[in-house]
C-alpha cells in the first residue's frame, strides 16, 4: 500500500510538473508581446515595463520558466495584467463560489442516480430499467449550458420560482444562496446524474452476479436484506471513486454554466481573463484547476487502494 | 482482441441494421450530412438578412422557427450552423485520431523510452478538464474555426492514444506478428499489414463517440465566443446571442440547442452500437476520462 502511494505521488509530480510546462508555454504562444496585447489601448511605458519585469518576461526562455515553477510552488502565481493583484487571490477567493455549485450538482445528481441506478439494476430488463437507460443516454447528449437556459426559460420566466441568474453567498444568506444555486447545479448534475446512473447500474449489475449474493439467496435471505447487506456494500466501492473524480471534473469544467449564470466561481474566472486577455489569471487559473484535479485524482486511487486492498497490490 | 479486420466492416453495419437505436441515430447523422453540405440552399433565407421590422417574431408559416433579436430567420441559421459543427466534428476528431494513433503506434511498438516520454506527455494533456484546455488554447491562439478545430484536437488526442497503444501491447504478441518480423519484414509494413487492421474496431468505436464530444465542445466554445465569429451562424452562438431574451423568445433558446442535442444523440447511439458489438469492453470518452482512477 505504501509503495502504491509513493509510486502515484511520484507520478503525479511528474504530470504536474509537465501541466506547469504546458501552461507556461501557454503565455509563449500568444502571438505578439502578450503584455503589450494584455495592455491594449491603456498602453504607458511605466506599467508596461513594470508588468514585464514583474512577469520575467524579460529573461531568457528557461531561467522564465524556472523561476514560474519555483514561484508557483511558494503559491505565487504572478499578478493581474488588469488590476495588479496576485493571481493567488482572485482564484481563491473565486473557489468557493464554484466548490459550492459543484457540490451541489453533485449531491443532486445522487439524488437521481443512487435510486435510478440500483433499481434499474436489480429489476434489470423492467420498464424502469429502459427508461433509467433512456435518461441517461439522454443525460449524456444534452448541453448543460441548453439544460441552463431551458430551466431559465421555465423556472424564471414561465413560472417565475426561481431568479434567472446571479449570486449570493452562502454564508451571507444561506435560503438566497440555495435558490440561485438551483438551477445551475441542476443542469450541471443532469449530465452528472446520467453518468453516475450508468455506473451505479454496472457496478450493481456485476455484484448480483457474485457467487456470494448466489449463496446469500441460496441460505433464504430476503432480497432486500442481500441488496443493502451484501451488493450495495461491495458496488459501491468504485462508485465512490467516479463520485469523486466527477467533483473534480465539475470543479474545472463548469466554465459555460457559470457563464450563463453569472456566477463569479473559478470557471467565470478563467473566461473574464479570456477576455479581457489577462494572461497570467488565464494561466493561474488553469494551472489552479489542473493541479486540484490531479490531487483530488491521486485521493481518489489512494481511496480507491484502502477501500479495495486488490489495488494496491497490483 | 477486438475481431478479425476483414470482419470489422460487416460486423459494424450488422450492428448498426439489427439496432433500432442505432438506426435512428443513423437517419438523423444522414439528414444531418444532407443539411451540412446543402444548408445554404434548403434554407428559406439568407443568414444574415436582418429585418429591423421583423425581429424576435414567435414561429410562423414564414418563419417557422421564429426570428431572432435582428430578425433574422433562425431557421436558416439553424440549417447552415450544422455545416460548421460537423466542420469542426470531424476536422478535430481527424486531427486527434491522426496524431493520437500515431503516438500510440510508436510508444507501444518501440516501448521502453519511446513509450515513457510519450505516454507521459499524454498524461499530461489529460491532466487538464477538457474543456479548460480548449478555452486555454484557443484564448491565447485567437478565437476562430480552425483554431477551436486545433484545440478540440488537441484535447481528445490522448484518448485515441491510449486506445491504440493498449491495442499495439496485444497485437504485438500475437503469433502473426511475430512471425513477419521473424521473416525480416519493416516495422512499417507490419504495422500497416497486421497491426493496424487489427486495432481498427476499438478506433471506429472512439471515432464516433469522440465527435459526439467534440461537437459537444465545439458548441460550448462558440457559446463562449471562442469559436466561428459572427455573423456566421454556429448553434452555440446562436444560444449565447439569444440567452437575454430566452424568457420573451422561447424559440431563439429551444431551436438551436435541439439541433445540438440531437445530433450528439445520434452520434452517441450509433456509438454505442457500435461498441456493444465491436468492443464491448470499451470506455467512452466521458467514462474513461471520468474513471481513469
Amino acid at each position: 500500500m505504501a509503495r502504491f502511494v509513493l509510486r502515484r505521488l511520484l507520478q503525479s509530480v511528474v504530470v504536474l510538473l509537465g501541466v506547469t510546462l504546458v501552461v507556461f508555454l501557454l503565455l509563449q504562444l500568444v502571438p505578439g508581446d502578450p503584455v503589450r496585447v494584455a495592455l491594449g489601448t491603456r498602453f504607458d511605458q511605466q506599467t508596461y515595463d513594470a508588468l514585464r519585469e514583474r512577469s520575467g518576461l524579460d529573461r531568457p526562455l528557461v531561467a522564465q520558466y524556472v523561476g514560474y515553477v519555483g514561484h508557483a510552488l511558494t503559491g505565487d502565481l504572478g499578478v493581474s495584467f488588469r488590476s495588479g493583484q496576485p493571481v493567488t487571490t482572485i482564484v481563491l477567493e473565486r473557489l468557493p463560489a464554484t466548490l459550492s455549485l459543484a457540490v451541489t450538482a453533485v449531491l443532486l445528481a445522487l439524488l437521481v442516480a443512487f435510486p435510478l441506478g440500483v433499481l434499474s439494476a436489480v429489476r434489470s430488463g423492467s420498464v424502469l430499467d429502459h427508461a433509467a437507460r433512456v435518461f441517461s443516454q439522454f443525460g449524456v447528449s444534452v448541453p448543460d449550458f441548453w439544460m441552463g437556459i431551458m430551466g431559465i426559460l421555465l423556472f424564471a420566466g414561465v413560472l417565475g420560482w426561481l431568479p434567472p441568474s446571479g449570486y449570493v453567498a452562502l454564508t451571507e444568506d444561506p435560503a438566497g444562496w440555495a435558490s440561485h444555486v438551483l438551477l445551475p447545479a441542476a443542469a450541471v448534475g443532469l449530465v452528472t446524474a446520467s453518468i453516475l446512473t450508468r455506473f451505479i447500474r454496472s457496478s450493481v449489475l456485476e455484484v448480483l452476479s457474485e457467487d456470494y449474493v448466489r449463496t446469500a439467496e441460496a441460505k433464504g435471505l430476503r432480497s432486500r436484506i442481500v441488496v443493502v447487506r451484501h451488493v450495495l456494500r461491495n458496488a459501491l466501492i468504485p462508485v465512490v471513486t467516479v463520485v469523486a473524480v466527477q467533483l473534480a471534473s465539475l470543479i474545472g469544467g463548469v466554465i459555460v454554466i457559470e457563464v450563463l449564470f453569472a456566477w463569479p466561481g473559478v470557471g467565470r474566472l478563467t473566461y473574464d481573463a479570456v477576455q479581457a486577455r489577462d494572461y497570467p489569471v488565464l494561466q493561474g487559473a488553469v494551472l489552479f484547476v489542473a493541479a486540484l484535479f490531479l490531487l483530488m485524482n491521486l485521493l481518489v486511487d489512494v481511496l480507491y487502494a484502502r477501500l479495495d486492498p486488490r489495488i494496491g497490490v497490483r | 482482441m477486438s475481431g478479425h479486420p476483414d470482419g470489422t466492416p460487416r460486423r459494424a453495419l450488422s450492428a448498426l441494421r439489427h439496432d433500432p437505436p442505432a438506426v435512428a441515430g443513423t437517419v438523423v447523422l444522414l439528414l444531418l450530412l444532407v443539411v451540412g453540405v446543402a444548408g445554404r440552399w434548403l434554407a428559406p433565407a439568407g443568414v444574415n438578412d436582418v429585418d429591423v421590422d421583423g425581429m424576435l417574431r414567435p414561429p410562423s408559416p414564414d418563419h417557422p422557427f421564429g426570428t431572432d433579436e435582428l430578425g433574422r430567420d433562425v431557421l436558416s441559421r439553424v440549417l447552415v450552423a450544422a455545416r460548421v459543427s460537423l466542420e469542426v466534428g470531424l476536422v478535430s476528431v481527424g486531427i486527434a485520431l491522426l496524431v493520437g494513433v500515431t503516438v500510440g503506434l510508436l510508444a507501444g511498438w518501440y516501448r521502453g523510452w519511446v513509450d515513457n516520454v510519450l505516454m507521459r506527455g499524454m498524461d499530461v494533456l489529460f491532466a487538464f478538464p477538457v474543456l479548460l484546455l480548449a478555452v486555454a488554447i484557443v484564448a491565447v491562439l485567437g478565437p476562430g474555426l480552425l483554431t477551436a478545430m486545433v484545440a478540440i484536437g488537441v484535447v481528445y488526442t490522448p484518448i485515441f492514444a491510449r486506445v491504440t497503444r493498449a491495442g499495439v501491447l496485444s497485437v504485438r504478441e500475437q503469433v502473426f506478428v511475430r512471425a513477419a518480423v521473424s521473416i525480416g519484414a519493416s516495422d512499417a509494413r507490419i504495422v500497416r499489414r497486421h497491426v493496424l487492421p487489427n486495432i481498427a474496431a476499438p478506433l471506429i468505436v472512439q471515432t464516433s463517440l469522440s465527435l459526439a464530444f467534440a461537437i459537444l465542445s465545439e458548441a460550448a466554445l462558440s457559446f463562449l465566443g471562442l469559436g466561428i465569429q459572427p455573423p456566421d451562424p454556429a448553434w452555440g452562438r446562436m444560444l449565447y446571442d439569444g440567452r437575454g431574451f430566452v424568457t420573451e423568445a422561447w424559440w431563439l433558446g429551444v431551436f438551436p440547442g435541439a439541433a445540438i442535442f440531437l445530433t450528439v444523440l445520434a452520434f452517441n447511439l450509433v456509438g454505442d452500437a457500435l461498441r456493444d458489438v465491436l468492443d464491448p469492453r470499451q470506455l467512452t470518452v466521458g467514462e474513461a476520462r471520468r474513471s481513469r482512477a
